[in-house]
């Protein structure tokens, strides 16, 4: 089925062939249809837009600024975390200040090496961990940090519906279950809702020995104040709420509007991609959808009928706090906080045996 | 026909060889790549599966994949 006489571009998975101008309608209302049907950004936001200088963040970040535009109460700010992955980072960080220099978006960035003191690179040279599973921790526990203390009231991400489904399928795989009730096109604890707060050491604001020399900033001083601690026992406002407004669109889609918004730049590959767990789903996933068109929304769909009850089931009664860092955590001590101090040690025992690769 | 090929993943040009009357879906099928996994365009102008190549064409091949 044509939409007019000009050139199709894409082909949706019913089937329905798209112009240009058409197909940039279609991706711009669904993304503002996802947003009003989930409720994802209300009437006065700060939003922080989490960027990669990737097609999924600037395609995102493009679509937000108009509706800022349109919505002067929404403010927007990028915020991009500089993991220090050579060849990779480097060049999306050149296509992230560039679009945020000529769009007039404010870039707030951090780095792993400012943070932590090294950058991913090094950590996995002393660090026996997946490249996946320590990049992710570290670059999440800095983007709520971060975002907390610019005060967003939420953090806008590029996951898409590609993302998504394999999200569902790496937890069903790995009997994981649990893990999918934190996913969703909103993560994260609303500052509405109520629950109990264990926060065991709110009087203790130094870290320890494990985390001091990795979790401090430059100038020696402690990351975390009493000043960025929040008392309130009836939220969880240390938990920045998560949005994923290009929650329905598939990667095709995303790189298809970046493609004619010229949001593309060269393409870049994680090196450490390539070896994980989810480049092999991806690729699963996408060789059914070739055959079965379709069924990634599939998945996507018939997983949020059954979100609320995952929920529900995996609801948790209390939320913790890091007794080492006072950040949210399941358990005792935040996955940060348990790799900043294995980190610790393997770079002292570098040191001990004369082989610090790093400084 | 010889099609010339640039595949932004692999970063190079390549010249496939395909039959009269081809279609970019059987350009793909030839390279082992997954139409899902690609946009395809021609002059910077998307084209579909369907449309014909034409001789000494130069086609862009754009990776959808996340890069991270």
């Amino acid at each position: 089925m044509n939409c007019c006489n000009e050139k199709e571009i894409i082909k949706l998975p019913a089937g329905e062939k798209l112009c240009r101008k058409h197909f940039t309608e279609y991706f711009e209302n669904k993304v503002f249809k996802t947003i009003t049907k989930f409720d994802l950004i209300g009437k006065q936001e700060n939003l922080g837009v989490a960027i990669s200088g990737g097609k999924d963040s600037l395609t995102l970040l493009h679509i937000l600024n108009k509706l800022s535009r349109q919505n002067p109460k929404i403010k927007l700010t990028g915020i991009l975390i500089d993991e220090g992955i050579k060849d990779y980072r480097d060049k999306s960080l050149e296509a992230a200040k560039e679009f945020c220099q000529k769009n007039n978006v404010k870039l707030e960035i951090y780095s792993f090496e400012e943070e932590f003191g090294m950058s991913l690179d090094n950590m996995l040279k002393v660090l026996d961990v997946k490249p996946c599973t320590i990049c992710g921790i570290f670059r999440r526990y800095l983007l709520n940090k971060k975002s907390r203390e610019l005060k967003f009231t939420k953090i806008a991400t590029g996951h898409n519906l590609d993302d998504e489904a394999q999200s569902i399928m790496m937890n069903q795989f790995k009997n994981n279950i649990h893990l999918s009730a934190r996913l969703g096109p909103m993560v994260g604890i609303s500052s509405n809702k109520s629950s109990s707060i264990k926060n065991s050491s709110m009087k203790d604001n130094t870290m320890k020995n494990g985390i001091n020399n990795n979790l401090k900033n430059k100038n020696n001083k402690n990351v975390i104040t009493s000043n960025n601690i929040n008392n309130d026992k009836d939220s969880n406002v240390n938990f920045v709420q998560r949005i994923k407004p290009l929650y329905l669109c598939t990667e095709k889609e995303v790189t298809t509007y970046a493609f004619v918004n010229n949001l593309l730049d060269e393409f870049t590959e994680c090196p450490n991609v390539v070896k994980s767990y989810r480049a092999q789903v991806r690729d699963m996933l996408n060789n059914l959808e070739a055959k079965f068109s379709g069924t990634k929304y599939s998945i996507v769909n018939s997983f949020l009928q059954m979100l609320p009850d995952l929920k529900e089931r995996f609801k948790e009664a209390e939320v913790n706090y890091c007794k080492e860092c006072n950040e949210p955590a399941s358990k005792d001590k935040c996955n940060a906080c348990k790799y900043a101090e294995k980190l610790d040690k393997a770079n002292a025992s570098a040191i001990l045996n004369n082989t610090q690769i790093f400084f | 026909m010889q099609i010339n090929v640039f595949f932004d993943r692999e970063k190079k040009e390549k010249t496939i060889e395909v039959g009269e009357n081809s279609l970019i879906r059987d350009l793909l099928a030839k390279m082992g790549i997954n139409p899902v996994t690609v946009i395809v365009s021609r002059n910077d102008t998307i084209i579909m599966e369907d449309d014909e190549i034409n001789d000494k064409d130069k086609i862009k091949l754009i990776s959808v994949i996340s890069g991270g």
